[in-house]
């Protein structure tokens, strides 16, 4: 048990301190490589708690595609130098109402979930499944995802469409004047179309077309 | 004291595992180069040692001896974390390679998914490197990079969940153990030429060495490197490319099966299967890297997106609806 809190609290103290890093570091690059971080080491605790399943994807998802998506965006947008701006400049007060009221929604949804959690168990353990525990955490997953929850999951799939079509209708743009390379028409080529054997009549020449 | 003897016992096993991974990463560098050569018609390293087999080595020395330079207006502690990144990622991954059934350092539920997941990360060594280095090409080869290796993850983690529906288990072992009978590269043949194209995109290797491309990016995200933290780079790269060809061969190969079960081949361990499968892995795609041109970037997107993508879910729908026609899902 010993080792198993050691190990807790290394992760959670890493966790804790890059969440923390990632609002106040200077360089948006490093918040994101922070940001890394946190997720890895959320990820190691969800693996302690025997979440394993979740801890891996949430590697795969998050640090493996989603966050080099993020770095991706900064590192292009180059934001390093923008960010000292805002910061610098008086207009920047009035981000500050919109932050408190937000932060304290989150604060305040918080506290009604980990106090009903503390003081009224059943509350939270009504809503939960009856899952044998002899069987691995991604069977236990299969066996709900698919069958109970099919329509949230496929819903929540819905919505992830959306948002991709949605993005890709955003950025399309259709340009006129570009060339594009068509395979179909490149492969079927035929020799006739290209090449054209002439016989030249010495000391005469021969005239092109264009 | 308990603590102490799981401690070193888990030390040994795991220095027992590393060394001769790092070992056989030098004498694969050789390999490639001597293949690559041969079929130039060339002799390739043939100098150090027998064979040239010792030409690695000399290598090693050479970088260790040479002086390593930070560029003064590189990000710095990111720039020396970058090779030390691709490096232990690359190493961490093998804990999970079964070498027989019960030579494996960490039997873990979600070997799979675990594999699929650091090899993911690998791409932050690249772009910290690219991005640290505050150079031109370092950074358009990072850039190029992270586009490259988020695009075939996906196909190659569409073609995991095809082995997956056959087996039914997460578990590296298990998943050999289901090839006891049939090895998975019949039935998956079209997945497992996909998934040989999109571990040597994964992997940056030709033909889809766009990151660095030195025709175009000098070096890509190594230019700024010297010395030792090249040499990490470079050992980093071809650790993942083993262990790309160990994926392969525990996913379609039967891993450390052999490939018949008769008196003769069944005594041999599994572990010399394993590696004869990654060998043969390994020459295919040093084979690759001599003969076929590198691609153009707008090429390679499309193959991953318009070609692998489609191909492989196609597959998933087929394998699935086989599967449940013929009542043959796996239960467990």
């Amino acid at each position: 048990m010993l080792a198993h809190a050691i190990f807790f609290y290394i992760f959670s103290l890493i966790a804790i301190v890059s969440a923390i890093m990632v609002t106040v570091s200077k360089n948006t690059v490093h918040s994101v490589f922070f940001l890394i971080l946190d997720f890895i080491s959320i990820s190691c605790l969800f693996i302690m708690i025997g979440a394993e399943f979740l801890g891996m994807i949430m590697l795969i998802i998050y640090v493996g595609a989603v966050a080099v998506l993020f770095l991706f965006v900064v590192m292009m947008l180059n934001v390093a130098q923008q960010k000292n701006q805002w910061f610098s400049a008086r207009e920047s007060s009035k981000h500050i109402p919109v932050g408190l009221i937000i932060s304290t929604i989150i604060f305040f949804e918080l506290i009604i979930v980990i106090g009903g959690w503390k003081y009224k168990p059943d509350l939270v353990s009504s809503m939960s499944l009856n899952i044998d525990s002899s069987i691995s955490n991604t069977h236990a997953i299969g066996y709900v995802l698919y069958t109970d929850y099919i329509h949230i999951f496929q819903l929540s799939g819905m919505i992830l469409l959306v948002a991709m079509i949605g993005a890709i209708v955003l950025t399309f743009r259709q340009r006129s004047g570009v060339k594009r390379q068509s395979y179909f028409s490149q492969i079927s080529r035929e020799r006739s179309d290209g090449v054209e054997l002439i016989d030249v009549p010495s000391n005469k020449g021969v005239k092109s077309d264009d | 004291m308990e603590y102490l003897s799981i401690i070193f016992s888990e030390t040994y096993k795991i220095l027992f595992l590393l060394v001769p991974v790092l070992i056989s990463v030098a004498m694969i560098v050789w390999l490639d180069r001597r293949i690559w050569a041969f079929v130039q018609k060339r002799q390739g390293p043939n100098v150090v040692g027998p064979f040239g087999l010792l030409q690695s080595l000399a290598d090693a020395l050479k970088y260790m001896f040479k002086e390593v330079i930070i560029p003064s207006s590189s990000n710095k502690v990111i720039f020396i974390l970058a090779p030390i990144v691709t490096m232990t990622l690359a190493l961490i991954s093998w804990a999970v390679i079964p070498f027989s059934a019960t030579q494996v350092l960490a039997d873990i539920n979600v070997g799979i998914l675990y594999l699929f997941a650091v090899s993911s990360l690998g791409v932050y060594g690249i772009i910290m490197g690219g991005w640290a280095s505050n150079s031109k090409y370092p950074f358009l080869g990072a850039i190029r990079s992270a586009a490259q290796m988020v695009s075939y993850e996906v196909s190659i983690g569409v073609i995991i969940i095809n082995v997956l529906l056959c087996v039914g288990s997460l578990n590296l072992n298990d998943i050999v153990m289901a090839q006891e009978s049939l090895w998975f590269v019949i039935p998956l043949f079209p997945m497992f030429v996909i998934f040989f194209i999109s571990a040597l995109a994964e992997t940056n290797r030709p033909p889809f060495d766009l990151p660095e491309a030195e025709a175009e990016l000098v070096a890509g995200y190594q230019t700024e490197y010297s010395g030792m933290m090249y040499a990490m780079f470079w050992l980093g790269e071809y650790a993942n490319i083993l262990l790309m060809c160990a994926m392969g061969s525990v996913l379609f190969l039967g891993g450390w099966l052999s490939p018949i079960d008769l008196f003769p081949f069944n005594v041999i361990p599994g572990a010399i299967w394993l590696i004869l499968k990654i060998l043969f892995l390994f020459i295919l795609f040093a084979l690759v890297k001599a003969i076929v041109p590198r691609y153009r970037y707008d090429q390679l997107m499309r193959l991953g997106w318009k070609i692998f993508l489609p191909l492989s879910l196609t597959w998933v729908v087929l394998t699935a609806s086989f599967l449940f026609y013929f009542n043959l899902l796996p239960t467990n």
